[in-house]
């Protein structure tokens, strides 16, 4: 197991790498131009001192590494600074935003939170609602419970985040006055009525990407259920006289599990894509929004590096999903 | 002799005709997918918006795009049954907007670009999908770099790619194709390009499967080449996972198309399409839900339609399924 994990991290090294190029000729590709709206007064000489200070004087190839190694080496190393106050990168070129001039990473660690919150309570609850609803339809297979399942996850895979963030902001805010519509995230909890605001705001983010996920999931934990309720293992725990709720609860979720754990972990980056719109949606300022300005404003360090924290995302949890399978199923060993 | 006269004894040998007609298999397919109501429904569904769409401008003959600033803000008709005073024409069944032009004009016209792009990109998704997974999994040497290949393109942030792409090509393909035409392609190339590795993979899962049997074998041994091999035995027998992965990536193309329109990159502002509709209406939406409401809907059912159509497509093209 230890083989299969290291042999798999090295594995992800050239992957990263690979991702963090195609993203880079991409915007390196386009046509953009970030001196477009200096003003047409401006001598040439002008422009190209400021071409240099935002870093575009050298080729594309050394651009590309000199970023990789901001990214790779010294964001890292302002990261330990800033854990044991030490002073090692005082002075040193770090991946600046165009349109702050302030370091990337500063503003990415400041939206992360919103989006952590939203999301990784969002993704819970979608679990914690799907996996019930999974194993009832599969033990009641065919039943008025399971054809309804069936009828609502199918729906919830089709109608589209920004469409039900709508419906419900004018439901539950608009109609009904229950719910803020916008997501305050300068909000602090500081004691219980606070916490009351905050609970309140992301009751909708929350259920908009959870609506997703249960529908996903619930689907993958029926059929897994239904594959390993056949099985002739649950026939010699119902013929020892194991009680009903052991069987099925016992034996039979967690065989059906394994399976059903990896397809959470696969899920979790995608969610961070879909909060992307739902953070539209509800004017959450988290990093999607931020992704969004961003390409706005033709910010080319600040979308580089979230586009290529979003792909270190998917392939960590990938990774997650290749070595939680090894653990979880004995059957499966890599090496 | 007497072995024809005892056969002629046996009943069963005796009929000369088959007593039902031979069943094609394409019948069969039929049968299994009447039963599954909803995919009846949603493939019915499918068929009449894409008839809307394309006969609807004949019918519904008034300019999408024609400003009528007297007439704005009409609701639609089904308002005045909740509200008598309600702002509504019989001319303008579902309302206008807030510049006067006809919603219902602006639905036909926002669905034809919708399902466009839904059909093109899940066209083009199929293509190299399936010309990828055919190459890999029929010819071994390229199976490695091609496989590695799809899981790195499936370990790209496809919905931050998009929006990246979309923003920074805009300008050139706006300029080569027009502002219209150019967004199409864009819009398709760049949704078509990044859904393709499902389909690729299991065509390629098809494709290792039916390599070893026998017919493939007999083709080969009569000198077949690999590429009459390829379009005469192996892509008719893998046309129904083909089949229902296209379905999933019709449905997949159009809400893309949606969300990249809803967050203010899609087609040009004069220019509708469902999910621009809806945007555009978001900020209006407490007095004018159906703004909001109708394209929504049609976005949803539309979704919902072809996933029913591929539930359905799947269990009749399963020979396993099929017949129980």
């Amino acid at each position: 197991m230890l083989t299969f994990t290291t042999r798999r991290l090295i594995l992800s090294v050239p992957t990263l790498l690979f991702i963090a190029l195609v993203i880079f000729m991409l915007m390196e590709l386009a046509p953009g131009d970030p001196m477009a709206q200096v003003p047409l007064t401006v001598p040439p000489e002008v422009k190209e001192k400021m071409r240099e200070a935002l870093g575009l004087g050298q080729p594309a190839h050394i651009r590309f590494f000199k970023w990789l190694y901001q990214f790779f080496i010294i964001e890292p190393m302002v990261f330990w600074d800033w854990m044991w106050g030490t002073t090692y990168t005082e002075g040193v070129q770090r991946v600046i935003s165009w349109q702050t001039r302030s370091p990337v990473m500063d503003i990415v660690i400041q939206r992360m939170p919103q989006t952590l919150w939203v999301v990784a309570m969002a993704y819970i609850v979608g679990v914690l609602i799907a996996l019930p609803i999974g194993i009832y339809s599969a033990y009641r297979q065919y039943s008025v419970f399971d054809q309804t399942g069936t009828f609502v996850s199918m729906i919830g895979f089709s109608i589209p985040p920004f469409f039900t963030g709508p419906l419900l902001i004018v439901l539950f805010s608009v109609q009904l006055g229950w719910l803020p519509s916008i997501y305050d995230t300068t909000h602090v909890v500081t004691d219980w009525a606070s916490f009351k605001v905050q609970f309140m705001q992301m009751i909708m983010p929350v259920m908009v990407l959870a609506l997703q996920t249960t529908a996903q999931i619930s689907r993958y934990m029926r059929a897994s259920m239904l594959e390993n309720l056949n099985q002739d293992y649950v026939r010699t725990a119902r013929a020892k006289g194991l009680s009903e709720a052991i069987v099925v609860m016992v034996h039979v979720l967690r065989n059906s599990m394994i399976p059903v754990v990896t397809i959470i972990a696969l899920g979790m980056p995608a969610i961070f894509g879909g909060a992307i719109i739902t953070e539209n949606v509800f004017k959450v300022n988290g990093i999607g929004q931020l992704l969004l300005t961003a390409l706005f404003a033709n910010d080319i360090p600040m979308v580089l590096t979230l586009t290529f924290i979003f792909a270190i995302l998917i392939v960590l949890f990938n990774l997650i999903a290749d070595i939680l399978y090894g653990v979880l199923d004995p059957r499966i060993r890599y090496d | 002799m007497t072995d024809a006269t005892q056969i002629d004894g046996i009943e069963a040998l005796k009929d000369k005709e088959p007593q039902k007609p031979p069943r094609s298999q394409w019948k069969d397919v039929w049968d299994q997918f009447r039963k599954h109501k909803g995919a009846l429904f949603g493939g019915g569904f499918l068929l009449f918006i894409t008839l809307f769409v394309l006969f609807g401008p004949l019918i519904w003959q008034l300019d999408p795009q024609k400003l009528d600033i007297r007439n704005k803000d009409i609701r639609p008709i089904y308002t005045w049954l909740s509200d008598g005073d309600a702002k509504v024409a019989w001319n303008r069944p579902l309302g206008t907007d807030n510049l006067g032009r006809d919603m219902l004009a602006n639905m036909i016209k926002g669905g034809r670009t919708s399902l466009a792009v839904g059909w093109a990109a899940m066209i083009l998704a199929l293509v190299l999908g399936t010309l990828i997974g055919v190459l890999s999994g029929y010819f071994k040497r390229l199976d490695g770099v091609l496989m590695r290949f799809t899981d790195l393109v499936l370990s790209l942030p496809l919905l931050p790619l998009l929006l990246v792409a979309v923003t920074l090509f805009r300008q050139p393909l706006r300029a080569a194709y027009g502002p219209e035409g150019g967004m199409f392609v864009l819009i398709v190339g760049i949704i078509g390009i990044t859904s393709w590795m499902q389909t690729a993979r299991i065509v390629r899962g098809e494709i290792l499967a039916l390599k070893e049997r026998e017919f493939i074998l007999a083709a080969r041994s009569i000198g077949t080449t690999p590429y009459k091999i390829i379009t005469r035995h192996l892509l008719p027998n893998i046309m129904s996972p083909i089949m229902v992965s296209a379905t999933l990536g019709l449905a997949t193309a159009i809400i893309t198309e949606s969300a990249l329109s809803f967050l203010g990159v899609g087609f040009p502002s004069d220019f509708p399409t469902w999910g621009k509709m809806l945007a555009d209406s978001v900020q209006r939406m407490t007095e004018y839900p159906e703004r909001v409401v109708l394209p929504g809907i049609a976005i949803s059912l539309t979704v919902l339609s072809v996933n029913y159509l591929g539930d359905g497509l799947r269990d009749a093209l399963d020979p396993r399924i099929r017949g129980r």
